[in-house]
């Protein structure tokens, strides 16, 4: 007889095990998945995990996408486990991604052609100020009406991704586009594109190679070549987070408010202060990292612009235990799901949606496994106590 | 007259079954004190399951010329779509009530894993040719103007889904079993120590809602759009959760939120078509919006909304002892 005793508090060891073990679960589960499509599950979790960062020919292509896909999912994670930690759910990231997306491309499009420097950091601020009010919908509704913060959140994303269809198509389509649907590029265009500091033709690398630090353009294996602002942002926000966690008065708040949340309010933690500065700093980081990408690697709005990082971000911060550093490590092993499903659809044909179903198996197994840190396993008949 | 009363009558109920049969799915579910986040990846599961189902069929009778094959295709479909959904629903039970995980984390965990999946198992099938479901009533009744579409003109499904309102409505307000049902929700600790089997009865009433949920995709596929879109039930599950708020936990006033959101739905279809001076982002966003302002007006009476809802919603349950 197999019995599940509570621990009186969570085990650390497992709670840093299981993620380990989560993924290894996940590599048997998604092998069996790949050969139940006839492919050859050890070539195909090979090609995943390993051929974008040391395949002599794809790692030169593919290693510099990991950080370029990690930026964002790694900003909007940080943001959720805020919120997370304080049992105040945010699933609508997607949503505020667009609408962060949308109004810094605004921004930098109200003012073309001009070329300014202060461009940039003003679509900056806009993406966080639209990603931040789209949050703030359901905050203050929550706050103020009582209403379910899960579902207005979410359903939010329908509307911003309306929103999102009418801009491409309509008030923010490239006059000069022949009536094609999506925006002017703003990553073509000096002033509004998301620079890329390390560039193998930028200044830093030359100055590099003048003194003779880099030879081929590339430094530090090529992961941050085409690293852009908001890569860096996330690890900003990273090293943020984990300050405010361990060393601020907020950081532990939201830790109390999630734990035990009557014992925050005695303590004098306001639960509606609590929800709108969550649910607020989610949606500007969520919106920031939007912005990020159509002025970076999206280039442009685009009626199917976005690509689900919103939803991703769940999986990304839970696998990183809402810990910041934890987020950092399973934002770049999620960005290599990404990249190494791209590959294996390349070399092996595996459908696409192959890639998220496995990454949706992976947060199962996570899930599944949170029992051996919360529970002792007793196996045997309960002892007379 | 831009819009048809009528047939906007008729779109409204066709529209609203998808959400209804789902919501009223959640709705046993939450009253047996579990919150399941997963109804959209459930109903997606149904969509895909029920509609490759009825297109293998098909191509099979079709084949080999079997005519009465062909006519079953889609109750199988139906079977199959409910099937699919209550396995994938089975995780959620596994993961919440015997590994006591999270279930907001593991309901959200169950719609992205559903929505991949599906997609996975829909490649190839997108347009692909489904025998058309024949409608159970005489075409005479059909034919009764007014009156005739109405009320006479729906599918079996559509006829199933309203009179598991009343269904529903009945078990939990009028049996044994409801009574036990809504035991194990408002205190499950209470109910267990009472005797009764609180994890039995979750799983059983998850079950439920998984296939209640993947009835309602499979009509949606098979029935509403007769096509396999990726990503087509485009938050109908989200809409369903938010249903069970709106209603309160009773059947028959989901019964009136999912006509709200299908007379919504429908209206602006009809609008877009009809090209009216109103920007077709709005009109796209319409049904969520309206959700959400419904939802809002719900429950900003604290007193009213915590009312009917179950007590132990959402939370974990174990056993001591």
């Amino acid at each position: 007889m197999i019995r599940l005793e509570k621990r009186p508090t969570p085990s650390r060891a497992w709670s840093l095990g299981t993620p380990v073990l989560a993924v290894l679960l996940t590599m048997i589960a998604g092998g069996a998945m790949f050969a139940a499509l006839g492919q050859d599950p050890f070539e195909t979790i090979r090609i995943i995990f390993w051929d974008p960062l040391f395949h002599e020919r794809f790692a030169a292509f593919s290693r510099p996408q990991l950080l370029v896909k990690a930026g964002p999912l790694i900003l909007i994670a940080i943001g959720l486990s805020f919120g997370f930690r304080a049992g105040i759910w945010n699933i609508g990231a997607e949503g505020q991604y667009i609408v962060g997306a949308l109004s810094g491309a605004a921004f930098g499009l109200a003012f073309y052609p001009s070329e300014s420097v202060l461009l940039f950091p003003g679509m900056i601020l806009a993406g966080i100020l639209g990603g931040l009010l789209w949050a703030m919908i359901p905050a203050v509704l929550k706050v103020f009406a009582n209403t379910n913060e899960i579902l207005v959140s979410l359903l939010l994303v329908y509307v911003a991704e309306a929103m999102l269809a009418s801009a491409a198509t309509g008030w923010l389509r490239n006059p000069d586009g022949q009536g094609f649907p999506g925006s002017r590029n703003l990553a073509r265009h000096p002033g509004t594109d998301n620079p890329v500091p390390l560039d193998p033709g930028g200044k830093i690398v030359g100055f590099l190679e003048r003194i003779g630090l880099v030879s081929d353009g590339r430094i530090l294996g090529g992961f941050f070549t085409d690293a852009h602002v908001g890569i860096y942002a996330a690890f900003i926000a990273v090293i943020a987070a984990y300050v405010l966690f361990q060393k601020h008065m907020f950081g532990y708040q939201i830790k109390l408010a999630g734990q035990a949340p009557r014992a925050a309010r005695f303590s004098g933690v306001n639960p509606g202060r609590m929800v709108l500065l969550c649910l607020g700093i989610s949606g500007a980081l969520a919106g920031a990292a939007g912005l990020f990408e159509v002025s970076g690697p999206a280039g442009q709005i685009t009626i199917d612009f976005n690509a689900g990082y919103g939803f991703t971000a769940i999986i990304v911060a839970f696998l990183g235990r809402l810990h910041p550093i934890g987020i950092l490590f399973a934002g770049l092993l999620m960005a290599l799901t990404y990249i190494g499903g791209e590959l294996a659809q390349l070399m092996l044909q595996v459908p696409a949606p192959a890639i998220q179903a496995f990454q949706g198996m992976l947060l199962f197994f996570l899930l599944a496994l949170d029992v051996l840190s919360n529970y002792r396993i007793r196996i045997g008949r309960a002892a007379a106590a | 007259m831009i819009v048809d009363p009528v047939t906007l009558i008729v779109a409204l109920i066709t529209i609203s079954t998808p959400v209804l049969l789902a919501a009223l799915g959640e709705l046993v579910v939450e009253k047996s004190g579990v919150l399941n986040l997963g109804v959209e990846g459930m109903m997606i599961m149904g969509a895909v399951c029920g509609f490759v189902t009825a297109n293998e069929v098909h191509g099979y009778a079709t084949l080999h010329e079997i005519v009465w094959l062909d006519r079953l295709a889609p109750t199988l479909a139906f079977l199959a779509g409910m099937a699919g959904a209550a396995v994938l629903s089975l995780i959620f039970a596994f993961l919440t009530q015997f590994l006591m995980s999270n279930q907001v984390a593991t309901g959200l965990a169950l719609t992205l894993f559903g929505l991949g999946l599906a997609a996975l198992i829909g490649v190839g099938y997108e347009g692909q040719p489904i025998p058309e479901v024949a409608k159970p009533l005489p075409a005479a009744l059909r034919e009764i103007p007014v009156v005739g579409p109405i009320l006479f003109s729906h599918d079996f499904v559509t006829y199933l889904a309203i009179f598991a309102v009343f269904a529903i409505w009945y078990v939990l307000r009028h049996t044994r079993i409801g009574l036990v049902l809504r035991a194990v929700g408002e205190s499950h600790d209470a109910a267990h120590a009472l005797g009764y089997k609180v994890v039995r009865i979750r799983v059983v009433a998850i079950l439920f809602g998984g296939a209640m949920a993947g009835l309602g995709g499979a009509f949606l596929s098979v029935v509403y759009v007769e096509n396999w879109v990726q990503g087509m039930t485009a938050g109908a599950g989200w809409i369903a959760l938010a249903l069970v708020v709106f209603a309160a936990w009773k059947p028959g006033r989901v019964l009136f939120g999912a006509w709200l959101f299908g007379g919504i739905a429908a209206l602006q279809l009809r609008l877009q078509a009809a090209e009216v001076g109103v920007p077709v982002a709005l009109l796209d966003a319409s049904p969520y919006l309206v959700t959400i302002i419904v939802l809002v007006v719900m429950s900003s009476n604290r007193a009213r909304a915590a009312l009917n809802a179950p007590a132990a919603l959402g939370k974990t349950f174990h056993a001591s002892g």
